[in-house]
C-alpha cells in the first residue's frame, strides 16, 4: 500500500512555495494577460463609461457654468459605476470557470489572492480612467491633467477596489450576485466617493492645497484601514 | 418545544410598563418647550430609539468579530438579532426626527451629517439582509454577515466624519452646541427626568426584543434540523 509520502516528491525536489510578492504578481500577470487577450472586461467598462458621460451631458445640461462645479461628481459617478462592472466580471470569471478553486488550492497564503485580484482590478480601473480623462477633457474643454487630481484619482481608486474586491468575492458566491455588489458596495464606499469628489472638486475650482488636505487625509486613512481589514477577513470570505 | 423562560415573560411585562411610563413622562410630565412647543416632545423617543439603534449596531459588529474568531453560530444569531432590532429602531428615529424637523427646520429632510449618516447606516443594514437572503449555507451566511457588519461598523463613523466637513444644523443637546445649529434648547430638570427615563425604557425594550429574536433564531435552527432529519 502506498502511503501519502510515497506519492509526494521528496522535500528537496518539491518547488518551494513562492514568496508573497512573487505569488501576488503571478496572479496579477495572469489576470492582465487574460484580459489583454480577450479585452471583454476593459471594452465593456470603457464603452459604459463613455455612455454614462454622454447621458450626464443631457441629464445635467453641462454648459460652461455648471461644468466647473459638477465635473468632479460626474467623473466619480462614472468611475464608480464602471468600477462595479469590472469588479463583478473579474470575480465572476474566476467563479464560473472554476479558477477560484484552483487559486485556493495553490500552496500560498490566501491573502495573496486578495492582493492579486485587488491589484488587477485596480489596474483595470486605472486604465479606464486614463482613457476617460482625456476624452472628458476633449469633450468638455476642461483641463484634467493636474498632478494632484491624478493623485486623488489614484487614492480614490485604491480605496474603492480595496473594498470592492472583498465584497465582489462575497457576492459571486450568492444567488443574486450581479445585482448585489453595488447595493453592498456603495454605502460602504461612500466615504471614499465623498472625499474624492470633494478633493477633485477643490482642485478643479482652483482651491488652495490646504483646503483639499482634509479629504486627502481621509482618503489615505480609508485606504489603509480597509486594506488592513480586508487582509484580515479575506480568509473568512473564501473558506470552504 | 421549550416554553418561554419566566425571566423573558417578566421582561415582556416590564417593557410594556416602562414604555407606558415613558410615554406619560414625555407627553404629560415634561414641560412644554417654550420656542418649539408640543412638537419638541418627540425628542424623548427620538433620542431613546437612536440610542438603542446605535447600541445594536455596535453590538452587531462586536458579535460579528466574535463569530469570526469562535465560529460559534450562537454569535451569528446574536448579530442578526441586534441588526434586525436596531434597523427597526433606527427607522423609527429617522421618522420621528423628520416629524420634528418639519416645524423646527421647515423641511422634512436636510443633508446634514447625522441625517445622512443615519440614512446610509440604514441602507448598509438593509443591504446586510439582502446579502444574507442570497446565501443558503448557514456557515457561509454567518461568515459573510459577520464580515459585512464589521465593514459597515467601520465605514459608518468615517462617513460621519467626512460629512462633518460640511457644516451641520443638527442641534447638540448633550455637550457643546455648534454655532450653526438650529432648534437647540437646554433641558429643565423635569425634561431631564423624561429624557433619561426614555433612554432607560428603550434599553429595556431593546433587550427584550433582542432576547425574543435570539430565541426565534435558535428555534428556527431547530426546525431546520428536524426537517433535515425527516427528509433523510
Amino acid at each position: 500500500m502506498t502511503t501519502k509520502t510515497d506519492i509526494l516528491p521528496k522535500v528537496k525536489d518539491r518547488p518551494a512555495s513562492p514568496s508573497f510578492l512573487k505569488a501576488t504578481l503571478a496572479i496579477v500577470q495572469k489576470d492582465l494577460a487574460a484580459e489583454f487577450r480577450s479585452r471583454e472586461l476593459l471594452s465593456a467598462m470603457l464603452v459604459f463609461s463613455l455612455l454614462v458621460i454622454i447621458i450626464f451631458n443631457f441629464a445635467l445640461e453641462l454648459d460652461i457654468k455648471t461644468r466647473q462645479s459638477v465635473t468632479a461628481g460626474v467623473l466619480w459617478t462614472t468611475f464608480a459605476f464602471a468600477g462595479t462592472l469590472g469588479l463583478n466580471r473579474s470575480m465572476a470569471v474566476e467563479k464560473d470557470r472554476g479558477c477560484m478553486d484552483g487559486l485556493l488550492l495553490a500552496p500560498v497564503d490566501r491573502a495573496v489572492i486578495y492582493f492579486g485580484k485587488g491589484i488587477s482590478n485596480l489596474a483595470f480601473m486605472l486604465i479606464v480612467e486614463v482613457i476617460v480623462l482625456p476624452v472628458y477633457s476633449l469633450l468638455y474643454n476642461v483641463n484634467l491633467f493636474q498632478p494632484t487630481l491624478l493623485g486623488v484619482i489614484l487614492l480614490g481608486s485604491i480605496g474603492y477596489t480595496a473594498v470592492g474586491t472583498l465584497l465582489s468575492t462575497m457576492t459571486v458566491q450568492t444567488r443574486t450576485r450581479d445585482v448585489l455588489l453595488p447595493i453592498l458596495l456603495f454605502p460602504i464606499a461612500i466615504p471614499v466617493l465623498l472625499s474624492a469628489v470633494k478633493a477633485s472638486g477643490g482642485i478643479l475650482t482652483g482651491a488652495e492645497f490646504s483646503e483639499i488636505l482634509t479629504p486627502l487625509n481621509i482618503l489615505i486613512v480609508y485606504d489603509v484601514i480597509f486594506i488592513a481589514v480586508a487582509y484580515m477577513v479575506f480568509d473568512a470570505v473564501v473558506e470552504e | 418545544m421549550q416554553p418561554k423562560p419566566t425571566a423573558l415573560k417578566i421582561l415582556d411585562i416590564v417593557s410594556i410598563i416602562v414604555l407606558g411610563v415613558s410615554t406619560y413622562l414625555a407627553l404629560f410630565f415634561a414641560p412644554t418647550e417654550a420656542v418649539m412647543g408640543q412638537v419638541q416632545r418627540v425628542f424623548y423617543f427620538h433620542i431613546g430609539t437612536a440610542w438603542v439603534g446605535l447600541l445594536g449596531f455596535v453590538i452587531a459588529a462586536v458579535a460579528g468579530v466574535t463569530y469570526l474568531i469562535t465560529k460559534d453560530l450562537k454569535w451569528d444569531r446574536f448579530e442578526v438579532a441586534a441588526v434586525e432590532v436596531s434597523t427597526m429602531f433606527f427607522l423609527i428615529t429617522i421618522v420621528l426626527g423628520s416629524i420634528w424637523a418639519r416645524p423646527a427646520w421647515n423641511t422634512w429632510w436636510t443633508w446634514d451629517p447625522r441625517l445622512t449618516t443615519a440614512a446610509i447606516t440604514e441602507l448598509i443594514y438593509i443591504a446586510y439582509f439582502m446579502l444574507r437572503q442570497g446565501i443558503e449555507d448557514p456557515d457561509r451566511r454567518a461568515r459573510f454577515g459577520a464580515v459585512y457588519t464589521l465593514l459597515g461598523g467601520i465605514s459608518a463613523p468615517i462617513t460621519f466624519m467626512v460629512i462633518r466637513l460640511f457644516r451641520t444644523i443638527h442641534p447638540v443637546v448633550i455637550g457643546n452646541q455648534s454655532a450653526e445649529a438650529q432648534g437647540g434648547f437646554s433641558m429643565t430638570s423635569d425634561m431631564r427626568v423624561a429624557f433619561f427615563f426614555a433612554l432607560f425604557a428603550f434599553t429595556i425594550i431593546f433587550i427584550d426584543l433582542m432576547w425574543h429574536r435570539i430565541r426565534i433564531g435558535s428555534l428556527e435552527e431547530k426546525v431546520e434540523q428536524l426537517k433535515l432529519n425527516v427528509s433523510m
